[in-house]
């Protein structure tokens, strides 16, 4: 059934399909195991013979969106991709130049001592790419180059193979060649050239074999990086992160909203519900609670180092949509303004320079921008709204105006204050937070991913009890 | 389908048969039909609004030449509409005119035990295949020669829904508490659109062999419009492609698809325009963009993507 003349490979197809698979979960692919055995019989029904062919069908029945589609795809390549000593075409040329050269008299090059060589050597000699794929391939798997976990791991996995080629044998051949007086020219140029194939091929399986831990290790270490110390390098990366973080909660929260509440009828919508047959009950309605989705106003400080904190709560926010039936977002320095509109319009990334603009750097003055809400925005706080307040209470010695944050939390559901700076610092220099705590339901530090996690959970799950 | 053909034939047979019915399949789309009727399985085709996807279904049913059964998903769609529901006036009627009856076969025994002993023994008439009302799923599981179910935008419906269709995906049977298991006489084809207005559960995209249909290449798209469209010249046919090829690459709140690209040639071939001119465009430009604010983007550059349409070479 499984023709494979054009597969690169004579090993068992099904291992290679699950090493494949190992390969495709290091690209974010979550393959369950019904999945891995559709792709199987998908394979065992298009066969190897067409790699197009192959590559369809994993990406069908693997992929389950269109970026996954990308990335496997990209992995198909690399994974499929045979390795090949790239000097070996050179070596063989070289071997007829070589041929025709010696016929000639004064050859600079005896090849008298051919047959005292190892078998690698020969092999090499002989410039048969087919028998040195096949040799590289199979040093490969009794070395388990599959198993490779870190890129630290290079070198020892490179010499493994080399070693287990015969590369000492062929290192002896040349010495013996070169204490002969001979310049083996052409066997030192494969050698290099299959030292080099090896090197690529084991290159290849970092990318394909080491990327699931290493990525799970750098998302575990960027969740607990303070937000505002991020490397600019590491900012797309912990996009996806919360991208992802928030994907999951919003899959968990978005679930019925309703809890059934069997055992009190509702006897308007039983009697209406069956007006059809007389009004015999046949089928009960019971008197349901609805479960309020949560209702967000935030305030984002948006000056300084909180900048960077408050992109990322709004991304988290805003990525939860179906799960939060409304938000409303203020951002201040100086003053206080909406700017629901634009982060509703467009990616957070824009967003966010979009505000910046609007708002400026300024320095915070916490107690004009309170003002200001209170004069324009009090009438969308009502006693269901969630209040956010994100800023790192840092005042400049201006008045904080603690009575408008009071007046707020009367009239708030809750007031939630978040602050990017660990604990101990607040109450520190012109950090007024002590004094905006009473009126706080509760305040948290918030200057990591994972913080930033906890909150948002804890928030999602308030209003369902 | 004979399941002895090599891949390669029975591929190529499936995109001949879809290209009869009317149906221009790209090379995925074809491997995907012809995985999903070698494993069982079905599709979950999402992608952009316009490019095919219900076609894909209504296609497949032609070609095999059975059935369609289509079921249409939305917010508060529940298993009474989707599954089954009793027959509650038939059986509100059949009690009334079987009283006497009842009475007769009831009335010649003495205890209540033994009456209600009496009725067990009739067992759940009321309650049996005769009051089923079948809706869509039972309906696809019941055809005899099989069909093609089409779920179309899945995403449209609750989660929950979503949740009560894996046991028709994945065993292609339903349990009816009242009646027990029923299974499907006949494997339907089953196909699933979703235009991903929400993400779909991992649970169900297990279940199925997802396809994601973009806009087509320029060349496919041409074959498509000679097909759906056959009035048309070649040479108009070619620009068309390609003209609306460049307005896909602007940044629009929604770009054109195949379908309005179909639309668009319609309507060309009944103005009986012979090229693209920039006034002929302009005037038909609502055939093909649906927002005011994507209008007011495209019409001050329209030469100019007629000029850029001219020279982009779109072979066949």
């Amino acid at each position: 059934m499984l023709s494979s003349p054009a597969s690169a490979t004579t090993r068992e197809p099904d291992d290679l399909l699950l090493r494949f698979f190992r390969a495709a979960r290091g690209v974010g692919c979550r393959i369950s195991p019904p999945e891995s055995m559709d792709a199987m019989s998908a394979v065992a029904a298009v066969g190897y013979a067409d790699k197009a062919r192959l590559r369809d069908a994993l990406l069908l029945t693997i992929a389950k969106t269109q970026e996954e589609k990308d990335a496997l795809a990209e992995c198909f390549d690399i994974f499929f991709k045979s390795p090949e000593p790239r000097n070996l075409e050179e070596a063989q040329e070289d071997a007829e130049a070589a041929d025709q050269s010696a016929e000639e008299p004064g050859g600079n090059e005896s090849e008298g001592g051919s047959e005292q060589y190892g078998e690698l050597a020969r092999m090499l000699m002989s410039g048969d790419r087919g028998a040195v794929q096949a040799a590289m391939t199979a040093a490969a798997d009794a070395a388990n180059l599959s198993e490779i976990r870190f890129f630290t791991q290079r070198g020892l996995y490179s010499s493994r193979i080399l070693e287990m080629m015969g590369m000492a044998q062929l290192e002896d051949d040349i010495a013996a060649q070169q204490a002969a007086g001979n310049q083996p020219q052409r066997l030192m140029n494969a050698r290099d050239g299959l030292r080099e194939a090896v090197r690529e091929m084991v290159n290849d399986a970092i990318t394909l074999y080491t990327r699931e831990g290493t990525e799970a290790l750098r998302n575990d270490i960027l969740r607990n990086v303070p937000l505002n110390r991020l490397e600019r390098q590491d900012i797309e990366r912990t996009r996806k992160l919360v991208g992802e973080m928030a994907r999951r909660l919003r899959d968990k929260y978005n679930k019925p909203r309703r809890k059934k509440n069997r055992g009190r009828l509702d006897t308007r919508k039983t009697i209406r519900r069956n007006a059809s047959w007389g009004g015999i009950p046949f089928i009960t309605v019971w008197k349901q609670k609805r479960v309020d989705k949560p209702k967000i106003v935030a305030l984002c400080d948006v000056s300084g180092s909180v900048a960077r904190v408050a992109e990322f709560l709004l991304l988290f926010l805003y990525s939860l949509n179906e799960a939060i039936s409304d938000i409303h977002t203020y951002a201040f320095s100086g003053r206080l303004v909406d700017v629901s509109e634009i982060l509703d319009g467009n990616a957070i990334d824009k967003a966010m320079q979009e505000v910046m603009k609007t708002v400026g750097y300024g320095s915070s003055d916490y107690g004009k921008s309170f003002a200001d809400f209170e004069d324009n925005f009090m009438s969308g706080v009502t006693n269901r709204t969630t209040v956010i307040i994100l800023g790192d209470g840092r005042t400049n010695n201006l008045d904080p105006r603690t009575d408008i944050l009071r007046r707020i939390s009367e009239r708030a559901r809750r007031v939630i204050w978040l602050n990017p700076e660990p604990r101990f610092a607040w109450g520190t220099g012109d950090s007024e937070m002590p004094r905006y705590q009473p009126y706080c339901t509760f305040s948290r530090p918030c200057g990591t991913v994972r913080q930033l996690e906890r909150v948002v959970v804890d928030l999602m799950e308030m209003d369902r009890h | 389908m004979d399941s002895l053909l090599d891949p390669a034939t029975a591929i190529e047979a499936v995109d001949r048969g879809l290209a009869e019915a009317g149906y221009i399949a790209s090379r995925q789309i074809s491997t995907a039909v012809f995985l999903a009727q070698r494993l069982d399985k079905p599709i979950l085709v999402e992608g952009p609004a316009g490019v095919g996807k219900t076609e894909l279904a209504k296609s497949i049913a032609a070609w095999q030449n059975i059935e369609l059964i289509r079921m249409q998903c939305y917010e508060g769609l529940d298993e009474a509409k989707a599954l089954y529901e009793w027959k509650y006036a038939k059986q509100l009627l059949y009690t009334q005119i079987l009283k006497d009856k009842l009475g007769e076969v009831i009335g010649q025994t003495e205890t209540l035990p033994a009456a209600l002993a009496r009725l067990h023994d009739f067992g759940d008439i009321f309650f049996s295949k005769q009051f089923v009302e079948p809706r869509p799923l039972l309906q696809a599981l019941e055809q005899k020669d099989g069909c093609v179910l089409l779920i179309d935008e899945i995403d449209k419906a609750d989660a929950e829904f979503e949740a009560f269709l894996l046991e028709i995906l994945s065993d292609y049977q339903i349990t009816i508490p009242e009646i027990g298991r029923i299974a499907a006489v006949t494997k339907p084809i089953v196909i699933l659109t979703s235009n991903a207005n929400r993400d779909l559960g991992d649970a169900l995209k297990r279940r199925c062999i997802h396809l994601h249909i973009g806009f087509p290449e320029p060349r496919l798209e041409a074959r498509i419009i000679e097909t759906r469209v056959p009035g048309v010249a070649s040479e108009l046919r070619k620009k068309i492609v390609s003209f609306v090829h460049e307005v896909r690459t602007l940044d629009l709140k929604k770009l054109p698809s195949v379908s309005e690209t179909i639309d668009w040639a319609r309507v060309l071939l009944l103005l009986h325009t012979s090229s693209l001119s920039s006034e002929v465009v302009r005037d038909t430009l609502n055939v093909l963009l649906k927002y005011e604010v994507d209008m007011e983007t495209v019409t001050p550059q329209v030469a100019e993507l007629i000029d850029k349409a001219e020279r982009a070479f779109v072979p066949g």
